[in-house]
């Protein structure tokens, strides 16, 4: 089966409902998109599919060998995080967490995970240096990086290209790609960018509480035309 | 200076003074660094004074200090931590509403029992009010801040810094949080009776401050705030005893103002290099 399947879910915010009888697939290796404006329960519905919130009804099944706790999370940047003393390598590394079970050290071989993970986004010379004194587009690849130390097999981005300049986006689009197509990555990612989503994803998704698209990149392209 | 100090210690008070100051400055400063850095420090002052409440109405109803206002500061650590979860406009506002109205009905219990020149005491802190019991639940206290800070590093560093992934990742972040929170709730029950309801939220705000002048790793930061809290603690009781006529918990407080001013410089002449 799919990695993971939505079946005519409902997701409540602030008692309200966020988005309504969603139902949607995540295969392996598919790069779906999350388009829609804000406050079309975007966020709402991958903050479900992560279990961070119980949706009201419907369910929400994972395959596939997927474990909930195992996918790559990148959430919106938190106010908190711009003067946080920490280093790249300290938040890179709390990427593994998932896998440490009751251990207090991280391994040989998680280290190792966490460099490869730096070397592949081109990061690992930041690795000492404090987080908060790096770029937007380099705090980025940080914490995508982290998501992919805790990623078997799926990435769940929250607008990751959210306040970059055009060339930063530009990068970090193809970094996601990369890993899409090189590495294998199913990725899901919200986002407000149409054209990124028309280049680089298998699938789009519209949501507007409901759904309102949900196909392939070319047959979005015509439903853009039929609803313009 | 050192021999008059040294003179003091063959006093029992003083020898509790030290032991409880030492570890309740150790353990505020490494929860401080969670707390500060999740914007959550007014809680450290919202429970001072929930705590002030607590050991004014237990002194009137002739109760053991401690058994009553560990358990109710500890309550109000857990009902403070969901006020800020869940309604995050006005959690400011409401702390500071739960926390003047403790002071209040503290103030109007002692007035109407031990008098107004005792109010002084619970504000700016008692040497004297350090028994055995403050000695023995300090230890227990400082040996589960400190496991949690060697055994769950990582776990407390990820819901330090991002919530939302922690969660997302398997890290049960409501029970994290809730252990901190009790635990807080007991640093600064133990700590305000030295330190005074006033004084005791400086201990947990400024040595994680004062550290971040200076480090820029989260690991460095922890390290620094306990090394540099219990030095400054230890400089604080040394002047306080020497300057007979010193409170304690405002020396300590001054030291640390002056150790953040210092961090601070020479956090910022190590940037410009």
């Amino acid at each position: 089966m799919a990695m993971m399947e939505l079946r005519d879910v409902t997701v409540t915010f602030e008692g309200h409902a966020a988005v309504e009888h969603v139902s949607m697939k995540i295969e392996r290796g598919e790069y779906t998109v999350l388009l829609g404006r804000n406050g079309s329960g975007k966020t709402t519905l991958m903050r479900a599919m992560l279990g961070l919130v119980r949706p009201r009804s419907g369910q929400i099944l994972l395959g596939d060998g997927l474990r909930r706790d195992h996918i790559g999370y990148m959430p919106q940047k938190t106010q908190a995080q711009r003067d946080f003393p920490a280093s790249v390598e300290e938040v890179v590394r709390s990427g593994l967490i998932n896998r440490m079970g009751l251990r207090m050290r991280y391994s040989a071989e998680e280290k190792a995970r966490a460099l490869e993970t730096m070397r592949l986004l081109g990061i690992a010379d930041l690795r000492k240096r404090a987080y908060p004194t790096l770029s937007g587009g380099q705090q980025q690849r940080v914490l995508l990086a982290r998501a992919l130390c805790a990623a078997d097999g799926l990435l769940m981005l929250d607008e990751p290209a959210a306040a970059l300049d055009p060339e930063a986006t530009e990068g970090l689009y193809g970094v996601i790609r990369m890993l899409n197509r090189e590495r294998g990555m199913a990725v899901v990612m919200i986002s407000h960018d149409v054209r990124a989503a028309v280049r680089d994803a298998d699938r789009v998704l519209v949501l507007d509480r409901d759904v309102r698209f949900n196909g392939t990149r070319e047959a979005y392209g015509q439903w853009r035309k039929d609803h313009a | 200076m050192l021999e008059t100090m040294l003179s003091y210690l063959q006093y029992s008070f003083m020898q509790r003074a030290l032991i409880v100051g030492a570890l309740v400055s150790l353990c505020a400063a490494l929860l401080g660094v969670s707390l500060v850095l999740k914007r959550y420090s007014m809680i450290g002052d919202g429970l001072s004074h929930v705590g002030f409440c607590a050991l004014s109405v237990a002194a009137a109803a002739n109760l053991a200090p401690l058994a009553v206002a560990i358990p109710v500061v500890m309550a109000a650590a857990f009902a403070l931590l969901r006020i800020n979860e869940r309604t995050r406009v006005k959690g400011d506002a409401a702390i500071a509403m739960f926390s003047t109205t403790a002071v209040a009905v503290g103030v109007i219990v002692i007035s109407m029992t031990e008098g107004m020149g005792e109010v002084s005491d619970y504000m700016f802190g008692k040497m004297l009010f350090l028994t055995d019991s403050d000695v023995a639940i300090s230890i227990a206290l400082c040996a589960a801040v400190l496991a949690i800070f060697v055994f769950l590093y990582h776990r407390v560093f990820a819901i330090t810094f991002d919530e939302p992934f922690a969660r997302a990742t398997g890290t049960r972040v409501g029970a994290l949080n809730t252990l901190i929170a009790m635990l807080t709730a007991v640093t600064i029950v133990i700590g305000m009776r030295m330190m005074g309801t006033m004084l005791i939220s400086s201990l947990i705000i400024f040595p994680p401050l004062t550290a971040m002048r200076v480090f820029g790793r989260f690991r460095d930061v922890a390290v620094g705030a306990g090394v540099v809290s219990v030095t400054c603690f230890l400089i604080g009781l040394l002047l306080s005893s020497y300057f007979e006529r010193m409170p304690a918990g405002a020396c300590v407080v001054a030291v640390n103002a002056a150790a953040f001013a210092l961090f601070s410089a020479v956090g910022a002449a190590l940037r410009r290099r």
